[in-house]
């Protein structure tokens, strides 16, 4: 139980997927504007990652392995991902619709986030079991998350600060997302 | 080769089926945002934006073919409040809005023709035949469909004096 | 009251230097009525008065000149007697300077009332009707907001308000026409008092003044003392004391709901000036037509309280309280803190008018805006409980949404926040331009829902003139199809006839 634990910190924050692994860095650049959407992103990201990892899982055990097929995982691992983002989509759509608008083209653009595909496929590469897979990926994302929400607090309080015009937009947040990751190297240090 | 084949078309053909039914299951009902977007412009049809109507104006708002910046009656709050609508991001700084004009008619050129009454969508003009019109402000938007309809140049669009309680304070100058 | 404020006393809010004496301290005067008079017609919140009277008509004091117009409105009556010679736009007394109509009076220099209905016994009245004679006196709040009096006290007798707040903080500094009048004025105020209570139901009314005041508290507590339900307490002296949640949250202890009125607490807060309109109201009938004002700063020549005609010039009263030391750096109507500066002083008086203060560069102390430290100043200070330095962050880049996020709507434009800044930032500024573009947002929107019925109607009559063309048609054609049968009808029997 305490090494699920460890896992969960591990992945969370030593090994955090944006600012240590730079996985997932397009919605953690473009969906960081406003809390709102980035718990709404954080939450669709979990959801996905955490279902990713069991299906891919599954995929990898129950059909490639035994098949001898393992070349086809970048692809059958897309393939599984591309069609939960779509059932969480139409999930979501039905189930909030007020999320679903806030979400907007980010929703559908988590099938192209590198991080689902790397967590399932670092899965894998771990020869991780079935629950620490799912930890794995479920931790993850509750990091990808964290940075999400930390991120967008950041910025919205940089939308009100006057900054200078050269670096107004996008080159402010990334210095802002760059110090945010210097932060997190600090967790490196936690040794678990 | 058969395996990897068939192993892919039949995982391929089982999402798509479980997806089906998914969608099937989770329908839900979109309201058509033109309707939407078509109830929220000033429903004048004064065809400022280049489209046929505000009906024309919705439809192409709800395409993605018309900025939300397209209804000038409508001004910045028009402008905001149909970029929120549609989920865009809104630059405010392409809409010059030099503040709301009402048309006014010049007394010693209208002959009293009665062209420009048809075409107020707001029958905000008062006239008959051979008398001086005259244009109520309360009703006047501000749409300039009259202006090309006068054959003497009498109406002319002129801006809205600021008054005491249209006043407001301006913003200070940041330090 | 919280808790920490039980233990800690009261946290909100400043103590500016009051600067009250020895203007407070001097006689009151009267100025003798002007030449000629500059009545406006927008001397309260609300729309305009509509005048009654036509250029040229002779009025003597006290007759009306304008009727109230719309629910929110007041009657406005003549300072003097004399001959109306114009009704036109003047400038108004707003930082603006922008024109308002006005009703110019030239005085016959007899200053004659017209004739006056006092009233000898008006609690044997209906509480209605001294709602109804204290509207038809054009009394106002005099406390600055002029909000017409009559309409406050019906509706506070429909929302059964149990007390009467009585408004005698006056924690504006430089003013003391409040506390002047409580000085030399005592009896009437208590007597309009209780006609205040008679006219709301209250049960109970609680006069909060300020400690600054003694003499006022002394001359009141005496004036008051036959009569158990009013009761005068006194406050602690801070700004905004004045302000009605405030007073209301000392004096009872409860707290006005961010987006509801002091009615839904079971309050109604009026001024003491408005006590004593309307004690000259129902006991003599003489309407409102002069005031207390305050004329102070280091500019006057002798400041003091002087009771000013409505419509004089701002300029003639400065020149009657000793005329000007210097050229004043800048002109204020009403106080330091909440009153507009003037762009010059060829302005009326109007009932809100509560003090006209010239001040010399030392007094308005202009200091150049530097960038905000984050000290928080404005947020201990803030009475209400805001965040001024994330409201006017949020109205800077111009996210007004955000501004209402965190509570533009509840700002009371007190200027507290402004008043501690160490960095000189205009943050009322600020909020009244937030405001101000709210209300235009406002504006526009309900403009746009009126143009979509007026479209919607000019539809329906287009429907209506082709629906009705249409059936003009059919029944000319079934009329002329009629006509043609009955001719048919009636010429095959002549046939028949002719072949018979």
């Amino acid at each position: 139980m305490s090494e699920l634990l460890l896992l969960l910190i591990s992945t969370a924050l030593v090994n955090n997927v944006v600012l240590i692994k730079f996985l997932g860095l397009c919605p953690a650049m473009g969906v960081s504007k406003s809390m709102d959407s980035a718990l709404g992103m954080g939450m669709a990201t979990t959801f996905v990652m955490t279902l990713a990892s069991a299906a891919s899982w599954a995929l990898e055990h129950w059909l490639l392995e035994p098949l001898e097929l393992t070349f086809l995982r970048i692809l059958t691992f897309i393939l599984v991902i591309a069609s939960v983002v779509q059932f969480t989509e139409m999930f979501i759509k039905k189930a909030s619709p007020g999320l679903y608008q806030s979400l907007g083209i980010y929703l559908p653009l988590i099938t192209t986030n590198c991080a689902v595909l790397g967590v399932a496929l670092l899965n894998v590469q771990q020869a991780y079991g079935f629950f620490w897979s799912v930890a794995y990926g479920f931790g993850s994302a509750l990091g990808f998350t964290l940075v999400l929400m930390t991120f967008a607090g950041l910025r919205e309080r940089i939308a009100l600060a006057r900054v200078p015009a050269a670096f107004a937009g996008s080159p402010i947040a990334f210095v802002t997302i760059s110090l945010l990751a210097l932060a997190f190297m600090g967790f490196s240090g936690l040794n678990v | 080769m058969l395996a990897a084949i068939l192993s892919l078309t039949i995982l391929g053909a089982l999402l798509g089926l479980a997806l089906g039914i998914a969608s099937r299951l989770l329908h839900v009902e979109t309201p058509p945002v033109q309707a939407e977007l078509e109830a929220m412009l000033p429903g004048t049809n004064c065809g400022q934006c280049g489209f046929p109507g505000c009906s024309g104006a919705a439809a192409a708002l709800a395409e993605g073919s018309a900025p939300p910046t397209c209804c000038p009656p409508g001004g910045k709050a028009l402008a905001a409040a149909i970029a929120e609508k549609l989920g865009l991001s809104l630059d405010l700084s392409s809409l010059t809005d030099e503040g709301p004009k009402l048309a006014t008619i010049a007394e010693d050129l209208c002959i009293g023709c009665c062209r420009c009454l048809k075409s107020c969508p707001t029958d905000a003009i008062l006239g008959a035949p051979k008398q001086i019109h005259n244009i109520l402000k309360e009703a006047c938007t501000g749409c300039a469909a009259c202006v090309d309809h006068c054959p003497t140049e009498a109406v002319v669009m002129q801006p809205v004096p600021v008054t005491l309680q249209h006043w407001v304070m301006p913003k200070p100058l940041a330090a | 009251m919280g808790l920490m404020e039980k233990f800690f006393g009261l946290s909100w809010g400043i103590h500016p230097e009051d600067h009250k004496r020895p203007a407070a301290d001097a006689a009151t005067r009267t100025m003798p009525v002007p030449e000629r008079l500059f009545v406006s017609l927008s001397q309260h919140i609300g729309a305009p008065a509509r005048p009654a009277v036509l250029v040229g008509q002779q009025v003597k004091k006290g007759d009306k000149l304008a009727d109230p117009q719309g629910a929110v409105s007041a009657a406005i009556h003549a300072p003097t007697s004399g001959t109306v010679t114009a009704i036109g736009e003047i400038p108004a007394p707003h930082p603006s300077g922008l024109p308002v109509l006005a009703i110019t009076l030239e005085s016959d220099g007899k200053d004659e009332w017209a004739e006056l209905q006092g009233c000898p016994d008006p609690f044997a009245l209906e509480p209605a009707e001294i709602s109804r004679r204290v509207a038809a006196a054009g009394v106002v709040g005099l406390g600055g907001a002029t909000f017409p009096a009559a309409l406050k006290l019906s509706l506070s007798q429909k929302s059964r308000v149990s007390t009467l707040i009585m408004n005698g903080g006056e924690c504006e500094p430089y003013l003391s026409c409040d506390d002047r009048l409580m000085r030399d004025e005592a009896a009437a105020i208590v007597d309009g008092i209780r006609l205040m209570l008679h006219a709301t139901g209250a049960s109970e009314a609680l006069v909060g003044i300020e400690d600054n005041k003694p003499e006022a508290i002394a001359a009141m507590s005496e004036a008051a003392r036959p009569y158990a339900e009013v009761r005068i307490r006194p406050v602690p002296a801070r700004y905004p004391m004045g302000s009605e949640k405030q007073l209301i949250l000392v004096l009872t202890g409860q707290e006005v709901p961010a987006d509801g009125r002091p009615g839904d607490v079971g309050v109604v807060v009026h001024n003491v000036g408005t006590a004593r309109a309307v004690h000259e109201a129902i006991r003599h009938g003489r309407p409102l037509v002069s005031r207390l004002v305050t004329v102070n700063g280091a500019c006057v020549g002798q400041p003091g309280n002087i009771f000013v005609p409505v419509g004089a010039l701002v300029e003639e009263v400065l020149a009657f309280a000793g005329g000007l030391k210097k050229t004043p750096e800048r002109l204020i109507m009403g106080g330091p803190m909440m009153g507009m500066s003037l762009p010059h002083a060829r302005v009326p008086v109007v009932k809100g008018t509560s003090g006209i203060l010239a001040l010399d560069a030392a007094q308005v102390a202009d200091r150049a805006q530097e960038p905000c430290i984050r000290c928080a100043s404005c947020v201990r200070a803030c009475p209400i409980g805001l965040l001024p330095l994330e409201m006017a962050r949020h109205i800077q880049v111009g996210d007004l949404k955000g501004a209402v996020g965190v509570g533009l709507k509840d700002c009371i434009a007190c200027g507290c926040c402004a008043y501690v800044c160490p960095s000189h930032i205009p943050l009322v500024q600020y909020f009244a331009h937030a405001k101000g573009e709210m209300a235009a947002q406002e504006r526009a929107r309900l403009r746009a829902e009126a143009t979509r019925k007026l479209a919607q109607a000019r539809s329906e009559r287009l429907e209506r003139e082709a629906r009705e063309k249409a059936e003009l048609a059919a029944r000319r054609k079934a009329e002329r199809a009629a006509a043609a049968a009955a001719a048919a009808s009636a010429s095959p029997a002549v046939t028949e006839g002719a072949q018979a």
